[in-house]
């Protein structure tokens, strides 16, 4: 079974934390994926720097920017990653914007995923119809999860058809903004995941954007699987470093 | 071959919707309506009514003379600098705001280069009353200073895109940022034929009164409502997609894109996509676009703003792509030229962005009966700062 999968199954709260691959240096990728699982985060996201990443507040931004400066490409992100199962276990996925991996090859880029023992792959920029009638094959194929998104806009009629085709989780995004942006959560953010909680979803949901401590990780979790933490992430690695993730992971479990 | 839209939102292999699901219920509503409500018979009589009354339309199509004689063919000139606020995007923004009335939007967000678009969408926004919020690069700011004051005495708030390279692409980017906050209120008036289907097919269409002008006032000069040559320049595509817009399926008349090839195309700072673009995804199109070899967008540079992108709209992907247009780099100095001589040959100050297209005349050769359209798609006004700075004026 897919670790995604696994994971989802068992009975507690999923903790996902999201970074930029490459940053704040190019070589910590390692060092942070290892320090991750070790502090008891479930499930992380890979994040594979865009140049313009259009979904992401001004957090994610500076970091994918520095992260190509320091020189992260494909290549050199799949060479980092070539023995992480050495030493890592948890689900892991990776997490950019469809032009890179596009232009790597949408086939060659999942069957490094498989060899190196990637779970799956989070794509905003790949709509779900093109999914679906291109490349939905290929990923079953190399066995790897598609994950895609849901706002509050999102139509239930169209949330019924994405959790029809979804394999792993469903990303809630908590509200209408780009990463890193909102300050808590209100009533309107949590009518939404009750609404969306009462559709009873066969996807299990795990909740993004927004969250950045303990408080909004347990509204998000209310009724949701779980909950991913980016922006707050990199802003804890910016100022504490690699060493002081796990006071952070800490802050937002207990 | 076809080189206009097919039912999928697709040219050839080109277009379609690559966009995050945050941006579909405003790109699926519009997805839905455009056709509908530009077809409305109350919207076409309110669009064509503020293109005559208020923009100025039709603009004259104007026999070159001099022009002509230099170059030994024959040149007419289709006046989009004579539109009010200067420029061929007006067509544009009057279609879209009237779109977005119908839609119920409140908010209106656009991106701009040069300001033209800027300009044009503050103005459609004073015309109806509606808040207007123009997205430009830091750099831009800087060499588009007049265009920047009149949004702002217009009533539009101009905020500073200061990532990347601070240009169009950037705030571009921005202004989809701002979409995905604002997802209910806001509609996004794009400048050109560029962005997720159905927004290159929408500017294309709004745009397409240039041709249709052009083919009733060639008819009543030459006798034949159709030219041997279509000229125009392309940053993202918008005054080219209108002036090739009725021409497209009509293979006797030769298409001619000029794009802008900066200090030269290996120079390492152009924005010459046909030449050095791949396949590639840009602000939710499958497009042309310039990138490195892992996939990230390049910075593009030209002398003009408006030019200054590294993508290209889906349509001008095709057209290049099946050989259905020419596409010819000219570079800042090529383009600069051919600005000056217009003003000294014909008395008229092109934009930067139309003096790349001028410039293809310097490039190739016409034959002395060939009619040639070439789109003057904005004033040089805007640009006086740069003439007199490049030329020690
Ligand atoms: C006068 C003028 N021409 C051309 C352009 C390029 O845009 P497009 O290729 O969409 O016509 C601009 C853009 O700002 C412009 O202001």
């Amino acid at each position: 079974m897919n670790r995604i999968n696994k994971a989802l199954q068992s009975d507690k709260k999923l903790l996902s934390i999201y970074f930029t691959a490459g940053y704040p240096e190019l070589k910590n990728t390692i060092t942070i994926l290892e320090h991750l699982e070790q502090s008891g985060v479930d499930l992380v996201e890979i994040g594979l720097p865009f140049s313009d990443p259009l979904a992401d507040g001004p957090t994610i931004q500076a970091s994918s920017t520095q992260a190509l400066k320091n020189g992260m490409t494909t290549e050199v992100l799949f060479e980092q990653l070539e023995n992480i199962r050495k030493t890592v276990s948890i689900p892991l996925i990776i997490m950019g914007y469809f032009n890179p991996i596009l232009q790597y090859g949408v086939e060659a880029f999942c069957k490094q995923c498989q060899a190196i023992g990637i779970d799956g792959l989070i794509i905003p920029d790949l709509p779900i119809d093109v999914y679906q009638n291109e490349y939905q094959a290929i990923f079953e194929r190399y066995g790897l999860i598609n994950v895609f998104l849901i706002t509050p806009q999102t139509s239930e009629k169209r949330i019924r058809y994405i959790d029809s085709v979804s394999n792993g989780f469903i990303y809630m995004v908590s509200s209408a903004a780009t990463t890193g942006k909102t300050s808590g959560f209100g009533d309107m953010q949590m009518a939404y995941f009750n609404r969306i909680s009462a559709l009873q979803l066969n996807t299990p949901q795990i909740v993004g954007f927004g969250i950045k401590d303990n408080a909004t990780f347990k509204q998000a979790t209310t009724y949701a699987k779980g909950a991913i933490i980016g922006s707050a992430f990199i802003k804890h690695l910016n100022e504490f470093g690699i060493e002081k993730i796990d006071t952070f992971i800490k802050t937002i479990r207990d | 071959m076809s080189y206009n839209i097919n039912n999928n939102g697709y040219y050839g292999k080109f277009g379609g919707a690559y966009i995050p699901e945050m941006l579909y219920p405003n790109v699926e509503e519009l997805r839905q309506n455009y056709i509908n409500i530009m077809a409305e018979p109350d919207f076409q009589e309110e669009f064509q009514q503020l293109l005559k009354d208020y923009v100025g339309r039709p603009s004259p199509l104007y026999f070159a003379k001099r022009l002509s004689e230099k170059y030994t063919t024959k040149i007419y000139l289709k006046r989009e600098d004579l539109n009010h606020t200067g420029a061929h995007k007006i067509n544009n923004t009057i279609g879209q705001i009237l779109m977005a009335k119908r839609l119920g939007k409140t908010r209106i967000i656009a991106e701009t280069g040069a300001g033209q678009h800027g300009v044009a969408t503050a103005t459609v926004c004073a015309l109806m009353g509606i808040k207007c919020v123009v997205y430009m690069g830091e750099v831009d700011i800087k060499r588009q200073a007049p265009n920047v004051a009149r949004m702002k005495m217009l009533g539009a708030t101009v905020v500073p895109a200061t990532s990347g390279s601070k240009t169009l692409k950037d705030a571009t980017n921005e202004a989809i940022r701002d979409w995905i906050s604002n997802p209910t209120d806001t509609h996004y008036i794009i400048g050109s034929v560029v962005g997720p289907h159905p927004y290159p097919d929408m500017v294309a269409r709004f745009q397409s009164v240039i041709s249709e002008e052009i083919q009733k006032q060639l008819l009543k000069h030459e006798n034949s409502s159709n030219p041997d040559y279509v000229i125009a320049c392309v940053g993202g595509g918008s005054n080219a997609a209108g002036a090739f817009y009725h021409f497209l399926e009509d293979t006797n008349v030769k298409l001619i894109a000029a794009e802008a090839a900066g200090h030269g195309i290996d120079s390492g700072e152009s924005a010459a996509t046909s030449a050095l673009g791949r396949e590639g995804i840009i602000h939710g199109s499958k497009t042309l676009l310039m990138q490195t070899l892992d996939g990230q967008i390049t910075e593009p540079y030209s002398i003009s703003a408006g030019l200054d992108y590294p993508g290209v709209g889906p349509m001008h992907a095709h057209l290049y792509d099946s050989g259905r247009a020419e596409f010819i780099s000219v570079t800042d100095a090529d383009a600069m030229k051919a600005g000056l001589e217009l003003c000294q040959l014909e008395g008229i100050i092109p934009a930067i962005e139309s003096a790349h297209a001028l410039a293809v005349f310097s490039k190739k050769q016409f034959k002395p009966n060939d009619v040639v359209v070439l789109c003057l798609s904005g004033r040089g006004d805007k640009d006086l700062d740069n003439y007199i700075n490049y030329f020690n004026i």
